[in-house]
């Protein structure tokens, strides 16, 4: 096969990538001015069977998600755009916002056209300042070549484009803690349904996509939906759940590799593909103990599933939660899982924002026992334990609102389920791995 | 007296046409008045509500849950300095740079340098990953930061 060319990646690097000028050079707001020729609906069709799924981690169909909408509203209809990229080890859609702001963009008013909404929101992680300049200079721009604000190219449409900073807080991105937190609440996510198709940003009703999501419409917009469904790996046939994975990816690299980054690629590679084509193998000559598929709340891979292909459905087969990011995470062999799997949880409690019993008590515990392992304090039986408190927090088990539960759940119950003797030798020699700067931390 | 400036006040006004109700500017309004008075006093947050026509619990109840936001009690240094420590930056040393830094500072997370200059934080994944260890000075990554370059960061802020 030949070597893919990336496309979501295409200009990243290049001089000015990040003007309007360059953007119109290369071909840019062509998509938005041919979907203005043609219906809305003729634009969700198109992206329907293109067979896009959400790039945020859900990986639900985009244009699907788009005739959910109520049929014929009155408006304002929104489109909320997460670009509070906080799942640990992703950094993809950050890229595209400092380098390439332009595309983003031009999906965000592509998708808008669709929708049939005059106003989008970008909501940005508050720790995304370059991104934020990025793309308010790209916005200024657009509305200087009325690009966005009234009778777009003469069409009629109009389009305001609105960026709102977050405030450090991971659950903003889920979906209803977005809408919460940019009505100007605290970000507790929404019992569903409704769903925000219904009645989401200001009751009403409203999208919500992916920053990389967008990056895709755009580029469907110019190559077709047949181009996009060339990539990737088609539906498995013994899954009748399974829409398929086409499409690019953009796959982060990070943790213990010579090499971290982001690459473009199309969808189905492997983990170790990625580590040792991508990546530059493992660092210091060692091997990989384990991965984490995309974001730690997917759990983790062990050395022996490596293999397994990086699409919607692949790291499922493997007991991981999915797919999540497409953010692979690797952890050589020198390193103690139960530090590793300390660190998602602590992250856990960290972030989890209060609203639900069993995901406040659950993740606080799951930290605090873990905590208790680590100052060799820990006892066999607690390995239970933290089974039982993730076993009963989640959408899945039916106990919390959201999901940030069962991603606080799954890397422990993966890495107990993987790498059991590895936490039962270091309970039961009481191995301590504490750290000077976790002290610090604990008395802040 | 107001805490608030009449600039400050017009910069959360322009605010109002982006939104359909003013309740949505919260979190700007925060932002606007924590970046220039370096925290969020229960005063200011009596003169955000009343601009945006909110109870002052409601403004207060939104920032409470945003540990990002800190009250009087806690007033900010110039300059916020976020070492990550999430999974790709502890692979890499970032807790060990954490712990250098505040070292360097004499401070533990959370406080600020006896000049007044620098407040040391944590924080959960900045995003940054292909440069781990990060460090973020306000909103700016800085990546791949060794001891001697976190020194550097330090000196010139």
């Amino acid at each position: 096969m030949a070597e893919f060319q990336p496309v979501l990646l295409a200009r990243i690097g290049k001089p000015d990538s990040q003007l309007l000028e360059t953007y119109r050079r290369d071909g840019g707001y062509e998509g938005f001015k041919k979907a203005l020729g043609v219906a809305p609906v003729d634009v969700i069709t198109l992206v329907k069977d293109s067979g896009l799924r959400g790039r945020g981690g859900a990986g639900f169909p985009t244009g699907l998600k788009w005739t959910f909408l109520p049929k014929d509203h009155p408006g304002p209809i929104y489109l909320a755009i997460n670009a509070d990229e906080s799942e640990p080890a992703t950094f993809n859609n950050r890229i595209l916002m400092e380098e390439d702001p332009h595309q983003v963009l031009e999906g965000i008013a592509i998708s808008c056209y669709a929708i049939k909404s005059k106003t989008a929101y970008i909501y940005l992680r508050y720790e995304y300042g370059r991104s934020y300049r990025a793309l308010q200079k790209a916005v200024d721009e657009c509305y200087a070549a009325g690009i966005f604000g009234k009778n777009i190219f003469g069409s009629g449409f109009e389009l305001d484009v609105v960026l709102h900073r977050g405030a450090a807080a991971y659950i903003c991105g889920e979906e209803t803690g977005l809408i919460e937190s940019l009505e100007g609440k605290r970000a507790w996510p929404r019992i569903k349904p409704p769903f925000p198709a219904i009645e989401g940003l200001f009751r009403k009703p409203t999208i919500v996509n992916n920053i990389e999501t967008m990056a895709c419409v755009k580029n469907i917009l110019d190559k077709g939906g047949e181009w996009f469904k060339s990539l990737g790996i088609p539906p498995d046939p013994s899954n009748p759940r399974d829409a398929g994975s086409y499409g690019p990816k953009l796959y982060c690299i990070s943790g213990h590799v010579n090499k971290p980054g982001c690459v473009e690629l199309p969808m189905g590679i492997t983990a170790r593909q990625l580590i040792d084509e991508h990546g530059g193998g493992v660092w210091k000559g060692r091997t990989a103990k384990a991965v984490v598929p995309g974001g730690i709340s997917m759990g983790f891979m062990s050395a022996s599933e490596l293999d397994t292909p990086l699409d919607f459905n692949g790291p499922g087969k493997v007991g991981c939660l999915g797919l999540g990011t497409a953010a692979i995470t690797v952890i050589d062999d020198q390193t103690s899982m139960v530090d590793v799997l300390f660190n998602c949880a602590r992250f856990f409690s960290h972030e989890s924002c209060g609203q639900c019993t069993p995901c406040r008590e659950g993740t606080a515990w799951m930290h605090k026992i873990l905590a208790r392992i680590r100052m060799g304090e820990g006892q066999l039986r607690d390995l239970d334990l933290l089974n039982e408190v993730a076993g009963s927090m989640g959408i899945i088990p039916g106990t919390t609102i959201c999901g940030l539960s069962d991603g606080a759940a799954w890397p422990i119950k993966n890495a107990i389920k993987k790498f059991r003797p590895e936490f039962e030798e270091y309970i039961t020699t009481g191995k301590k791995t504490v750290k000077p700067a976790e002290a610090l931390m604990a008395a802040h | 007296m107001a805490v608030l400036s009449e600039e400050l006040r017009k910069q959360i006004r322009d605010q109002f046409p982006k939104y359909p109700n003013k309740r949505a500017v919260v979190l700007p309004a925060l932002h606007l008045v924590q970046d220039s008075l370096r925290h969020v006093s229960i005063e200011a947050v009596r003169e955000i509500a009343e601009l945006l026509e909110l109870h002052p619990s409601e403004v207060h109840d939104t920032m409470s849950f945003y540990q990002f936001f800190k009250d009087e009690k806690h007033q900010l240094g110039k300059h916020r300095v976020w070492v990550c420590r999430s999974i790709s930056c502890m692979l890499r040393g970032g807790e060990e740079l954490l712990q250098h830094m505040c070292e360097k500072l004499h401070v533990h997370p959370g406080q600020t340098s006896a000049d007044g200059k620098i407040t040391m934080e944590f924080a959960e994944c900045l995003g940054a990953c292909e440069g781990a260890p990060c460090v973020l000075v306000d909103d700016e990554a800085h990546m791949n930061i060794t001891p001697e370059k976190a020194d550097e960061l330090l000196k010139n802020l």
